[in-house]
């Protein structure tokens, strides 16, 4: 086993993994932060998006030994107490979700989007959204989300 | 996924010795391929040696007249380097035709290349620009590099260490992505440099590889008519479901022709 160590939103966590055990294995069974969702496990889908030094992964396509040391925000570390962050509510006001499965990565995503392109065009929304999948919405409102959040995040 | 031995590599050295102690190991660069494949169980490495504490082998520069992209530069850091946007606009461009966000932030070209896919977006820029791979042992030239699928010019345990690549006059990419992975369905690099012009393809065939019709045509420079009535042959091209090779081909001179603008 080995011994790993992460600031995980904000808080030093650490625990003791086997080799092969994965990122979204760590922070789902035994961090409990059940939010960052195993869609394909094929690395295709983006369900498992978080962050790792601020930058969008799929976390079931990477170890947690590979990330011992590092910084990882997930979705439960967005909303500041019972206030959203602006792209969780961008997604509430734009009914960017039906079944929710998507969610939390495709918010993860749209932030690491808008992150590196502050004012993305329609096109450009569409075609960052490339590595996730949403079998419910469409992508419709999705796109209309992240250009909603956009404005409200550069204001 | 099967259980190995998980190692911490601190220097390029420590890298290939702890490769060379272990049974049966792999470097474990981005982990965009190694894990998906691992997760698969389609290998079984006794231990897997993590690159990432190596800052000295990421970064980006330009030496003699070359652009030097170190092999754990990540696809995104090429896509939107300025260096490689003011001196190779079609390599930024393409770097950032790699998947997605999410596997341009982690997969790195040094994994890309080691790799070989046969669809992987690098190896025909490498041909195309003529460039050299470098590694612990020996500098490589892109002629020699590819062998086939998913083979390379490495011996068991080299480790790539960069790819220079030499400046063209002109250089342009297009690829016919497969709509669902992204992967290229067929890509082609096009370059005009000090030693002539070269035509590189990927997707088409078990490994990328030139087509030296392409290039003795566009001797007198890069112009899309000089090849439009060139047929390329589908022997030996990839049949799967996404394309035949009689379409491959067909997409091989159209991707070509876009890549120098049309
Ligand atoms: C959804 C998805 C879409 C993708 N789309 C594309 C695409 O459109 N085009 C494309 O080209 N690729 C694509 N890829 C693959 C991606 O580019 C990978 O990043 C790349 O193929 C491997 O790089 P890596 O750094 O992740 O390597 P790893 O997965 O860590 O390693 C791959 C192999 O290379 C070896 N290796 C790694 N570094 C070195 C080194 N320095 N020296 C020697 N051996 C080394 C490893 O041992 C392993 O065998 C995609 C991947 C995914 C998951
Ligand atoms: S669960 Fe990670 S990409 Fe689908
Ligand atoms: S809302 Fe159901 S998968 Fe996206």
């Amino acid at each position: 086993m080995l011994s790993i160590k992460m600031t995980v939103n904000g808080k030093e966590v650490s625990g003791e993994v086997e080799g092969r055990t994965l990122l979204v294995q760590f922070i789902r069974d035994h961090l409990g932060l059940t939010g960052t969702h195993v869609g394909c496990d094929t690395s295709q889908c983006g369900a498992c998006t978080v962050h790792v030094n601020g930058r969008a992964v799929k976390s079931c396509s990477l170890l947690a030994a590979h990330v011992d040391g590092d910084t990882v925000d997930t979705i439960e570390g967005l909303a500041d107490g019972d206030t959203l962050h602006p792209m969780q509510e961008a997604f509430r006001q734009h009914h960017a979700l039906q079944c929710g499965f998507c969610t939390p990565g495709m918010v993860m995503s749209a932030i690491g989007i808008v992150n590196d392109n502050p004012d993305p065009s329609e096109t450009e929304i569409r075609e960052a959204l490339e590595g996730n999948i949403c079998r419910c919405t469409g992508y419709h409102n999705i796109v209309e989300a992240i250009d909603a959040a956009a404005k409200e995040m550069r204001a | 996924m099967y259980d190995f031995e998980y190692q911490r590599a601190t220097s390029t050295d420590d890298a290939t010795s702890r490769y060379s102690a272990a049974e049966d190991a792999r470097f474990l660069a981005g982990g965009m391929t190694l894990i998906p494949v691992l997760k698969q169980r389609l290998d079984q490495p006794s231990d897997v040696v993590d690159l990432g504490d190596l800052d000295d082998m990421r970064g980006i520069s330009e030496e003699g007249g070359a652009i030097v992209i170190k092999a754990m530069t990540t696809h995104h850091a090429v896509n939107t380097s300025d260096l490689v946007a003011s001196k190779i606009p079609a390599l930024a461009h393409l770097a950032g035709t790699i998947g997605d966000q999410m596997v341009r932030n982690r997969g790195t070209i040094g994994g890309s290349l080691a790799n070989n896919d046969p669809a992987a977006s690098y190896p025909c820029a490498v041909l195309a620009l003529n460039a050299t791979i470098k590694t612990d042992k020996r500098e490589i030239a892109a002629d020699d590099f590819f062998t086939g699928m998913f083979d390379t010019a490495l011996d068991e345990g080299e480790l790539i260490l960069s790819v220079s690549f030499p400046i063209p006059e002109e250089a342009g990419y297009r690829h016919f992505p497969n709509p669902a992975s992204r992967f290229p369905i067929v890509g082609s690099f096009v370059a005009k440099g000090s030693d002539g012009v070269r035509v590189a393809i990927t997707g088409a065939g078990p490994c990328a590889f030139r087509v030296t019709e392409f290039e003795e045509a566009l001797s007198g420079g890069l112009n899309p008519d000089a090849i439009r009535d060139i047929k390329v042959s589908d022997d030996g091209l990839n049949t799967d479901i996404h394309a035949s090779a009689e379409y491959r081909a067909h997409l091989i001179n159209v991707m070509t022709r876009r890549a120098m603008g049309e």
